[in-house]
This record gives C-alpha cells, sequence and structure tokens, in this order.
C-alpha cells in the first residue's frame, strides 16, 4: 500500500494542528494523534495512516511555539512534510520531534493527491511520479536526531 | 565591524565574530517555559534523567496561560512545574503574577542578552534589546539545563522608522501595518531591527508591544537599541545597573531596509483569521458595520500602563455598549497596581468593563472569555487564527487599545479618531 498524500494551502498554522485548548490537557501520543489537525481536517485524524506524507504550500507551521504540533502529526504516522517552506519555531520542532520537513517548492506543485511520492533522506531526493527532485542534505547532526528517533534521545546518548 | 544588532549580540555569545547565515553554539542567558509548554519541557528532561538548569535565577517558570487553573488537568501541571521549581531552584512565577513576556522585561531581562522561551511571543524582549527567540518545549529544556543552544544567525531587514504619530494611531497600529505589508511569512528566519527618529523617541511600552508581533511576519526576533529609553525603563523597574548601550554598526549590512512614515499612518485592524489580512479604518468606514461582541483590552501585547491608560481616556465618564462585553487583564501585578493608583482601573470599571487577573487573559482560549459560535472579538492581543481564542467557529479581529476603546463604547468596529 503506498503512502496517502495529504495536501493543504498555506499559512497552515498550529492552533489549527494541535489547538491550544488540547496543548494544556492531553499529552497521550494517542490522544494527541486523534486531535490532529482537527480545526483544519477532521477527516486526516481519522483516516492518516502510518507512513502517510503532507504537502503544504508556505510557512507551514506559523503561530505558537507548541511543539505539540510536531508530536502530534509525528504520533498520527506523518512520515514527512514537504512544505514550500516552514515557519522556524516549526522546522526546528518538527526535526527535534524527529519528524523529517523539506523544503521545496517545485515538488509541491507537482504533487497531486494521486500521485506516487518516495522520499529517500540519506539521498535527499525525492521520486514524485518518476520525476525526481534533490534538496539540500540534512547535516548529520540532523540526520542522526531523525535516525535515533528524536532530540531528547539523541542527548540522552550523547550526554 | 559592520554588524547588526543581531550579529553583535550573537558574537558575544558565541566567543568569536558570526555573520549572517552562520550556524553557532551560543550560551543562553535567561530562559522560560510556561504552564503550556513547561510541563512537556519538564517531562523531557525527566525522561533523560537531567532535571537541573544552568542559571537557576534566570530560569523563570511561569503559570499564566491557564491562571487560576480552570480544571484538575491543569492545576496538575501547575503542581508539576512548581515541584521543579523547587527542586531545582528556578524560579516560579505564580497565578496573578502576569503574562511572562511582561514579567520578564521588568525582572529578568538586560540588553544585549540571549533570552529563548518556550513561547512564540519570547520576541517581546527585543524591545529591552534582548536577542529573545520563541523555540518548543524541548528545545527550550535542553537550553536550561546545559545553558547553550544552536541558532542560526538570522539576516536582517532594518526598519527605519521616521514621522510622529497622528492623534489616534499607535505602535500597534505602525507593527500591524508593517505586517500587512509584508505578510506572515514576509520576515520568515529574519532579524527584523528597527531604528529611526520615531524609535529613538518611543517608550518601552510601544517598543516591547512592536518586538511581541515579530513572530506573526515570521521573524526569529525583533531587535530595538538599547538606548536613554532603555536605561530610564530599567531604572524605573530599579534595575538600572542592568544597562548598557547597544547599536548597530553604522555600516551593518541589511538584507532589506523597509522605511515606514508613521505620520501617513491610520488606525489598522487584522481581520479574521490572519494577522497580514488588514485593513484600514478608510477602508472599514466603506464596509458594512462589524458588530462586535467582546473587547479585549490586555495580553502580552497591549497589557501594559500606557495601554490602559489610552483606553481609559477614551472611556472615561462613558459606557460600553450594553451588547458588548469589556475585558481587560492588566499584564502584571505592577501594571494592576500602577492602574489601581493612579485611577485608571476605576474609570475603567465605571465604564463597563470587568477586570481580570493578570496574565495571558482570554488571548489563547483555555480560561476566561471564551468565545460563542458566530461571535467576534476585537482585542488588543497578537494573533486571531482560527479557534485561538477556544472556539474555532468565533471571529477575532486585532487592533490597538484606542480601537477597543472605541469599539467597545459602539459595540461595532470603530475609528477611535471618533471618539477622541
Amino acid at each position: 500500500m503506498s503512502a496517502r498524500i495529504w495536501i493543504y494551502g498555506d499559512d497552515v498554522n498550529t492552533d489549527v494542528i494541535f489547538p491550544g485548548k488540547y496543548t494544556y490537557t492531553v499529552s497521550d501520543p494517542a490522544e494527541m494523534a486523534r486531535h490532529a489537525l482537527e480545526d483544519l481536517d477532521p477527516s486526516f485524524a481519522k483516516e492518516v495512516r502510518s507512513g502517510d506524507i503532507i504537502v503544504a504550500g508556505k510557512n507551514f507551521g506559523c503561530g505558537s511555539s507548541r511543539e505539540q504540533a510536531a508530536f502530534a502529526l509525528k504520533y498520527a504516522g506523518v512520515a514527512v512534510i514537504i512544505a514550500k517552506s516552514f515557519a522556524r519555531i516549526f522546522y526546528r520542532n518538527a526535526i527535534n520531534a524527529g519528524l523529517p520537513a523539506i523544503e521545496h517548492a517545485g515538488c509541491v506543485d507537482a504533487i497531486n493527491p494521486e500521485s506516487e511520492v518516495e522520499v529517500d533522506l540519506r539521498k535527499a531526493a525525492i521520486n514524485v511520479d518518476g520525476t525526481k527532485f534533490e534538496f539540500p542534505p540534512f547535516p548529520d547532526q540532523v540526520m542522526a536526531i531523525l535516525e535515533v528517533g528524536d532530540l531528547v534521545e539523541y542527548v540522552r546518548k550523547t550526554l | 565591524m559592520r554588524q547588526t544588532l543581531a550579529e553583535k549580540i550573537l558574537s558575544e555569545h558565541a566567543g568569536r565574530a558570526v555573520r549572517a547565515g552562520e550556524f553557532v553554539i551560543a550560551s543562553v542567558d535567561v530562559c522560560l517555559v510556561q504552564d503550556g509548554t513547561g510541563p512537556l519541557a519538564v517531562r523531557q528532561l525527566q525522561k533523560i534523567e537531567l532535571e537541573r538548569v544552568a542559571h537557576p535565577d534566570k530560569t523563570v517558570l511561569f503559570l499564566d496561560h491557564a491562571a487560576p487553573s480552570p480544571r484538575k488537568e491543569l492545576s496538575n501541571d501547575h503542581v508539576l512545574l512548581r515541584r521543579f521549581a523547587r527542586k531545582t531552584g528556578a524560579v516560579l512565577s505564580e497565578v496573578g503574577d502576569g503574562v511572562c513576556h511582561q514579567i520578564m522585561p521588568e525582572g529578568y531581562l538586560s540588553p544585549g542578552d540571549v533570552h529563548v522561551g518556550a513561547d512564540s511571543h519570547t520576541c517581546t524582549g527585543g524591545g529591552l534589546c534582548a536577542f529573545a527567540t520563541g523555540m518548543g518545549s524541548t528545545d527550550v529544556a535542553i537550553a536550561m539545563a546545559l545553558g547553550k543552544t544552536w541558532f542560526r544567525v538570522p539576516e536582517t531587514f532594518r526598519i527605519q522608522v521616521s514621522g510622529k504619530f497622528p492623534d489616534g494611531v499607535y505602535p500597534k497600529d505602525l507593527v500591524l501595518h508593517l505586517i500587512g505589508m509584508i505578510g506572515a511569512d514576509g520576515a520568515t528566519y529574519k532579524s527584523l531591527e528597527y531604528g529611526g527618529e520615531t524609535v529613538d523617541a518611543m517608550n518601552m511600552s510601544s517598543r516591547l508591544t512592536i518586538a511581541n508581533m515579530a513572530v506573526e511576519a515570521g521573524a526569529k526576533v525583533g531587535l530595538f537599541p538599547s538606548d536613554e529609553v532603555t536605561r530610564e525603563y530599567l531604572q524605573s523597574v530599579g534595575r538600572g545597573d542592568a544597562f548598557r548601550p547597544i547599536s548597530p554598526d553604522k555600516d551593518a549590512e541589511y538584507e532589506r531596509v523597509i522605511k515606514i512614515d508613521v505620520s501617513k499612518l491610520e488606525p489598522t485592524v487584522s481581520f479574521p483569521h490572519t494577522v497580514d489580512n488588514t485593513k484600514t479604518m478608510t477602508q472599514i468606514r466603506d464596509m458594512d458595520p462589524v458588530k462586535i461582541d467582546q473587547v479585549v483590552i490586555g495580553t502580552c501585547t497591549n497589557g501594559r500602563l500606557e495601554d490602559l491608560q489610552v483606553a481609559a481616556a477614551i472611556l472615561k465618564g462613558k459606557k460600553r455598549d450594553r451588547d458588548t462585553r469589556l475585558l481587560v487583564a492588566p499584564a502584571s501585578r505592577a501594571v494592576m497596581t500602577a492602574a489601581l493608583k493612579d485611577g485608571t482601573l476605576q474609570t475603567l470599571i465605571d465604564s463597563g468593563a470587568l477586570i481580570l487577573p493578570p496574565g495571558c487573559g482570554p488571548c489563547v482560549g483555555v480560561h476566561q472569555g471564551v468565545l460563542g459560535d458566530g461571535e467576534a472579538c476585537l482585542t488588543t492581543q497578537n494573533r486571531n487564527f482560527v479557534g485561538r481564542m477556544g472556539n474555532p467557529q468565533g471571529f477575532i479581529y486585532l487592533g490597538s487599545p484606542a480601537t477597543a476603546a472605541a469599539t467597545a463604547l459602539t459595540g461595532k468596529l470603530t475609528d477611535p479618531r471618533e471618539v477622541i
């Protein structure tokens, strides 16, 4: 079964990814996953499967610093987010959560809901329906964070 | 050296001269977490058995977003933060002390500091010339335990401000205008550096308002120089010895220079549901009236004494519209006390306002003043996203304290110039 592609527009903010009212009450991973993207697309949390890909426009993850937004998407099973651009706090949070975030406007424009998309982080390449898009490779330290799971695991292993 | 303010401060903290675009490990002076983000930070440190803080007297845990707590889960999070403070020696800012971004300049931040906080509006500290920026809980947890973090040194947009504010137009209108002009992602990852004759004359309250909203344009920091205004402010809060002057080099390199003449500005309002969806009062006058059910004056953006005084001057001797609730949340205990002593609070109460405890107020929608379905709110806060005030069926408009006060009088979006 290939990954499902979830396509969203510009300025998807952290208030719709993980509403503030839950930030203060919900911390169980499965429960967090059930509220992911709730105020933007209620079907997402119901239908998302492990390995799915989010594709979005510019400024993905803008707004609140709440890291729960990145974790909720990770816990929901999202394997990678490809966007035209990311808000900087979300970008840091995604990497720290072990959720790869890739900026590539051309690739985003090439993807439709039926696309076959494969992402190779080590080779820094995305294959969309046979067309290859390259992105700047993640630095070694970032790859190490992604591979051990998240920043906390990484710090535990390197302290 | 040709350095911007951001390059200057990060150079000091990296131990070498750094330029925009470089990655640096920098020492961190001051850290904050709040009751929404702090519990996750604490749990992350517990997970790796690193329950310590590098600088206990400059690490502050704030109970402000849900304070006093409206439900038991949040109360338990407060308990967790209090315990962590006792264990590590970190400072706890209790329920009712005020909102983090007001307490930080009042009591902890100094010009030239590097300050990270698990809250996107940590950039408020740039008003005091601190390299202050928001990050996630885990990032801040590691920074407060180790006393350092990594940064990419940001490129800088210089915002050159000239002219005198017309009556009814305030620094909030300036920053809304700027965000409307460059867009919600117009300055992603950049430093916004403010300067010019209007900035030189601007009080600290105004600088903090403008710095607070840097993140709404995507920026990493919003920096003001440290000058005589900074010195006077620090003296006024009893910390005169924290002052040192800092300014960018005359020949610093900027990615972009944006010039704004404030004498040409109008009162400006952000319409639902993005901050960059701005309209001037001239545009609003040509539209159908916008009915407002709730007005909020306060928050880390506009809850300072000067803000409450502006609102009180407009509301003095008058009553709010009977169908429009008026909620006022002073930003801190010090602000509340000053507004009590000078009569500002009495004026607001007489006009029909409800005074909320110092703190975040209704801004983030976890306590106090959640909107009903279809209701509209005009608030002095910094963000109007769908669901922000606790209900995705609500409509949030952002404006200055003067616009808020004028709107409370009429019950619809109102140009403050019509009532002053």
